[in-house]
């Protein structure tokens, strides 16, 4: 009889399906995988180290590069924690538009998501169709912001600009084409065999499992945990909004994956009746606090206090008050959250960010262990993983 | 104006209610809650290091906060007013409550020679938070399973988060043709503030 003994297979940090640069030590007997470890931080940059030695202002853009697959909703933490801590109340007008768009960067994280995951597994038409969408909502960031990904819009005080005219018509023409795009992509998948076969009680994770690995977002809904921030500690205008929470009730990837698709049309619904509301209400879009505002060029022509002001802002930036404070937001991935401790100074004296992911991955080896080296793949795909939160 | 006092002290009451479940902690640990006050979100408790295991234990099994949402370290040593002498870290565990909506923040105070239990039987999640934290600080865990570096390179020395680690870091990396492999070299890049840390009200001439 031939001798079977168990073997160490690699997987990564150069593996199309690991989503970016994960490296995974799997632990084999034969085709089911005994152990998983996953090595991470092949994508550490340090942000919490630059963090110490940047202004409150210029620490903006380094939010965008932790998700980089939802941009705006890691600002969004970020400007929560310091609205929090300087006692900052953020105009109606701003809150909506943030919520708008937090919304809109969850539809682009779940499209993203969908179509990876579905490639992963080998359904390669799901990929294009979700890009198609994604395409349409580069191009509202890109007009609020000017940047298609990394737009550093969400400020600590409100947003960094209104909305351009006409925006409001595109982003409600989106809404109301998209419901049908969803449609479009459960036709490929909610009753595809294969799709069925390979998500269907995979990567089960019951209720107490989920708590136990500190589970949020998508993957503790999936597992029929009822908990989503928008609704239990609801900030901005989201205590205004009307939209329901999908449940999963077995914790497998199926569920998530449904968990998922109905997000988006929540999502969608949320989008709408912002949009109604910013139709017919005008406002400031920023705290009238003069910390966090700059001076408007007009002023600064005339009046030799706003010129000093806005050099003052810009260069030693503002101060917020000593104290710490956790600020989390609902990401589309998860619990986002931002720990600032400050001294008092124009710099975070220590600032750590909760990614959600990087509880998620680290539940990898619970969530394989017994699973077919395929499953690996479909579990690293339903958990959305990405490596700029997981390795800050 | 009754309406708002009404409010203000229905504020209040919520307040005082939610601080005195946490009194219940400081009855049952005695000496070993050093101090608990209300946060700017949320109650902040102060815990004797070595009380730590049993503490996240009670508040797991009998406060029910199920998830341990994160935890870090923080380096003091440079925070205005600190001496020497003082605990040089925090360890900052932030908790959750998914079935009462409510969050607590606990602290611990460590010296560099001091050690802390780690609290993974209580929340296999902390497994990573510890060794992020241990890699960053240098603050050992106790009874921890795998206490590795993490997130830093494979051979990595020093704790990067330390407030007299170097932003610039310690060493760079370079392609060495004759080895054919890359090779580490002392770093000789300047580390250059271009904004000076500044407190309100303190003027620089």
């Amino acid at each position: 009889m031939a001798e079977i003994k168990n073997y160490t297979l690699n997987f990564g940090p150069q593996h199309p399906s690991a989503h970016g640069v994960l490296r995974l030590v799997l632990e084999l007997d034969g085709e089911v995988v005994e152990r998983a470890e996953p090595h991470i931080g092949l994508l550490h940059r340090g942000t919490e180290k630059l963090f110490e030695q940047k202004t409150y202002l210029q620490n903006v853009p380094y939010f965008d590069r932790f998700d980089y697959v939802s941009m705006m909703a890691n600002e969004h933490a970020y400007a929560l924690a310091v609205e929090k801590l300087m006692g900052v109340e953020v105009p109606e007008r701003a809150q909506y538009i943030r919520v708008m768009y937090a919304e809109l960067t969850r539809i682009l994280n779940h499209c993203l998501w969908l179509g990876a995951a579905a490639l992963d597994i080998g359904a390669m038409t799901v990929f294009l169709y979700c890009f198609r969408e994604r395409e349409d909502i580069f191009d509202f960031y890109e007009e609020v912001s000017g940047a298609r990904m990394h737009a550093a819009y969400f400020r600590p005080g409100g947003v960094s600009q209104d909305l351009p005219e006409g925006l409001l018509e595109k982003i409600k023409a989106f809404t109301e084409t998209f419901p049908g795009y969803i449609d479009e992509y459960e036709t490929l998948l909610t009753e595809n065999r294969i799709w069925k076969q390979r998500n269907v009680d995979i990567g089960v994770v019951d209720k107490e499992a989920a708590l136990a690995w500190g589970f949020s977002g998508p993957m503790i809904r999936g597992s029929g945990v009822e908990w989503d921030l928008r609704k239990t500690q609801p900030y901005d205008a989201y205590d205004k909004m009307e939209f329901d929470i999908p449940v999963g009730a077995t914790g497998d990837c199926y569920d998530r994956y449904l968990v998922r698709v109905e997000e988006m049309r929540q999502s969608n619904e949320i989008i709408r009746q912002c949009i109604e509301w910013l139709a017919v209400n005008d406002g400031p879009i920023k705290s009238d606090d003069a910390r966090l505002n700059k001076p408007s060029r007009a002023s600064m022509k005339g009046d030799m206090e706003a010129l000093i002001h806005h050099f003052k802002h810009f260069s030693e930036g503002y101060h917020v008050p000593e104290g710490e404070v956790y600020a989390a937001v609902e990401h589309p991935k998860g619990e986002f959250g931002v720990y600032l401790v400050s001294d008092g100074s124009n710099k975070p004296y220590r600032m750590k960010v909760r990614a959600s992911g990087f509880a998620h991955i680290e539940a990898l080896d619970y969530m394989c262990r017994g699973h077919m080296l395929a499953d690996v793949v479909t579990i690293l795909g339903t958990q959305d993983i990405v490596f700029g939160e997981v390795d800050r | 104006m009754s309406d708002m006092n009404q409010e203000q002290c229905v504020e209040q009451v919520v307040e005082q209610t939610e601080l005195l479940e946490l009194t219940g902690l400081q009855e049952r640990f005695g000496d070993a809650v050093q101090s608990i006050r209300e946060g700017v979100d949320c109650p902040v408790a102060v815990v004797d290091r070595k009380a730590i295991v049993d503490v996240c234990h009670y508040l797991k099994g009998e406060q029910g906060y199920e998830m341990l949402i994160d935890l870090c370290g923080v380096d003091m040593s440079e925070y205005p007013g600190f001496v020497e002498g003082d605990p040089r870290f925090e360890v900052v565990y932030n908790l959750l409550s998914i079935q009462h909506n409510k969050r607590l923040r606990l602290k611990v105070l460590l010296t560099e020679r001091e050690l802390i239990s780690s609290v993974v039987e209580v929340w296999p999640t902390v497994n990573w938070f510890e060794r992020e934290a241990f890699e960053m600080y240098g603050i050992i865990f106790n009874h921890h399973p795998d206490l590795r570096r993490l997130l830093t390179d494979y051979g990595f020395e020093g704790h990067p988060m330390l407030k007299d680690f170097p932003v610039t870091g310690r060493v760079e990396m370079f392609f060495d043709e004759e080895q054919w492999r890359c090779v580490y070299r002392s770093n000789k890049v300047e580390n250059r503030v271009l904004i000076e840390r500044t407190w309100p009200g303190v003027d620089r001439g």
